[in-house]
């Protein structure tokens, strides 16, 4: 199928036929350009590298997706790229900028939801808008609305510990909405829920993407997930992290959740399967 | 208000019952102690001077209202006076632990270390440098009620998980922002725990204080009667204290339940 191995990733892009995106345009908001990049943790204990020639380049819009044993370096990666963590080499660019410093011209959803216990979900949407000094009234409405979406209207002012784990998630993602940055980071956002909270979350974000033209950087563990939502999906490698194979995903949009079951879905469901059997990162003989 | 779930038996209405569950059972417990109490020194004739009858206690304390209220007045501004000091020492003391490397590694060690000394040891001392007036009393105070302010402060200020901070900075908050924000009302449960054990302390620490020197405050009353075997006396003085340290710690209560309307109960545990 549509499997590519990773040096080519930088040129597959441009040449991907009939895609809907816009041109591959570096300098566009929210395009993410990683070239040789290399991480090593150093301690007292020693060394860990981390990642390894890490090449990848994220189109405007694209929503790629990371996949990867535990450990490989995905949360490495994606505090590089938001610059909350320093590469020990390599470059990156963001929208045409180098990222030398944290960037906050984007929205993170971590795996945790990292609500403010002390905050309401409407103000905890808001604290967005309060530090990005956001005009007050047209921040409130955008996040009301964006609480409506994801069907939370009528908690905007439970706190959080009257919430379920799904409906803190989805306050969490209004909160990287808010300021409708052209790139979204999310480190594994749906891995602590419950399958059901699960798919309902992934087409919930699936048709907040549409109405905007994000970038989405997606980590999970869930190969389904991955496909389901990704145009591309990224495989690594364990520790220390390399790039093993691109997927370009061939499946119409919106995506539907019986297309869990369409045999082009499987068909990538086992190659990666496959990709991680040969890695060694699924054994299963006993 | 029943506490306990319906279970959608019908109870019997008992009016009795009802007015019992009124009352908090603490207060019952109370009462009940206080009766026996009342009732063993009538039965078995126990001497005023060995153990008086609460009833006594009671008369006692309005007979004698007029030298407790003045002393407790005194006793009172020394606990809140040395409270006070410890609160506006012990908090930005924390945030510079939080903050500083230096007095993280050369500062707060001796902190914690210091607290190995029995501050009562000191007082004889403190007393010696600064005589029998006020301030001996509330040096003591601070000293004793600045230790828990320190540590649960410095606790609850570290308490801001790495993602915290992540999302701070992710979304341009700067330092001064992050401390508001996120670090101090993250820390806010830890303090107000170590408030209101600095409360306890506090008061015990005006007690000890007089015990040691003093011509006034409740401390010095029960010294006072102590010597001339006025049993009542002493009793009726460390019920007045015991009332103030109560009302203390409920006043810290009520006012954390305003600076925490986030949280739920509380108590002195700190984190739930
Ligand atoms: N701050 C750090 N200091 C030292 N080593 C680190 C640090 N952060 C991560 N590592 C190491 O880097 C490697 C990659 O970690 P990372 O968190 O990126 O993995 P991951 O792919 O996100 O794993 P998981 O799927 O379990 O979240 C791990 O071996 C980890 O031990
Ligand atoms: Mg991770």
């Amino acid at each position: 199928m549509n499997a590519m191995p990773a040096n080519d990733s930088l040129t597959t892009g441009l040449e991907a036929p009939g895609v809907l995106t816009p041109p591959h345009d570096p300098d566009a908001p929210g395009h993410v350009s990683i070239k040789g990049v290399n991480k090593i943790f150093r301690s007292r204990k020693g060394e860990v590298e981390a990642l390894r020639a890490v090449d990848l380049d994220i189109k405007r819009g694209e929503f790629v997706s990371v996949l990867g044993p535990s450990g490989c370096g995905k949360s490495t990666l994606l505090m590089l790229l938001s610059g909350l963590l320093g590469r020990t080499s390599g470059d990156i660019n963001v929208g045409g900028k180098e990222i030398l410093k944290p960037n906050s011209d984007l929205g993170i959803v971590f795996q945790q939801d990292v609500l403010l216990e002390w905050r309401t979900a409407l103000d905890n949407v808001l604290i967005q808008a309060e530090l990005r000094k956001m005009d007050k009234k047209e921040a409130l409405e955008k996040a009301r609305a964006l609480l409506r979406m994801v069907s939370l209207a009528d908690f905007e002012d439970a706190l959080p510990r009257e919430l379920s784990g799904g409906m803190r998630q989805r306050v969490s993602i209004c909160r990287a909405l808010l300021h409708e940055p052209p790139l979204m980071l999310m480190d594994e956002p749906f891995g602590a829920l419950d399958a059901m909270t699960r798919d309902q979350l992934q087409i919930d974000l699936l048709r907040l993407c549409s109405e905007r033209d994000m970038t989405v950087f997606f980590i999970t563990h869930s190969i389904s997930e991955a496909i389901f939502l990704s145009d591309r999906v990224v495989v690594m490698t364990p520790r220390p992290g390399r790039i093993e194979q691109v997927f370009d995903i061939d499946l119409p949009r919106p995506r539907r959740l019986a297309m869990r079951e369409d045999p082009k879905f499987l068909g990538y469901v086992h190659e990666i399967t496959d990709i991680f059997k040969n890695l060694g990162v699924f054994r299963e003989e006993y | 208000m029943a506490s306990v779930p319906d279970t959608g038996f019908a109870a019997a209405e008992n009016p009795f019952k009802r007015a019992f569950n009124a009352v908090p059972p603490a207060i019952w417990t109370l009462i009940v102690l206080i009766a026996t109490w009342e009732l063993l020194v009538e039965l078995r004739n126990i001497p005023e001077f060995i153990l008086p009858a609460p009833s006594v206690i009671v008369m006692e304390i309005i007979t004698y209202w007029h030298r407790l209220w003045p002393n407790a007045l005194v006793t009172l501004s020394e606990i809140l006076f040395g409270f006070l000091c410890a609160v506006c020492i012990g908090v930005p003391l924390a945030v510079a632990i939080v903050y500083s490397r230096f007095m993280e590694r050369g500062v707060y060690p001796l902190i914690v270390m210091s607290q190995t000394i029995p501050k009562v040891a000191i007082a004889p001392l403190l007393l010696t440098w600064f005589g029998y007036g006020m301030t001996p009393k509330i040096v003591i105070v601070i000293l004793l009620s600045f230790f828990p302010i320190v540590i649960n402060s410095v606790m609850g200020l570290k308490a801001t998980t790495p993602e915290m901070l992540y999302l701070a900075r992710s979304m341009g908050a700067n330092g001064w922002e992050v401390f508001w924000k996120f670090r101090l009302p993250k820390a806010l449960p830890s303090i107000f725990a170590g408030l209101k054990l600095a409360t306890v302390l506090s008061v015990i620490g005006a007690i000890v204080a007089e015990f040691i020197g003093a011509d006034k405050g409740l401390g010095y009353l029960i010294l006072i009667a102590g010597a001339n075997f006025d049993i009542a006396r002493q009793f009726a003085s460390i019920i007045m204290i015991s009332v103030m340290g109560m009302l203390f710690f409920a006043a810290l209560s009520r006012l954390e339940r305003v600076a925490i309307p986030w949280r739920e109960g509380g108590g002195l545990a700190g984190e739930s």
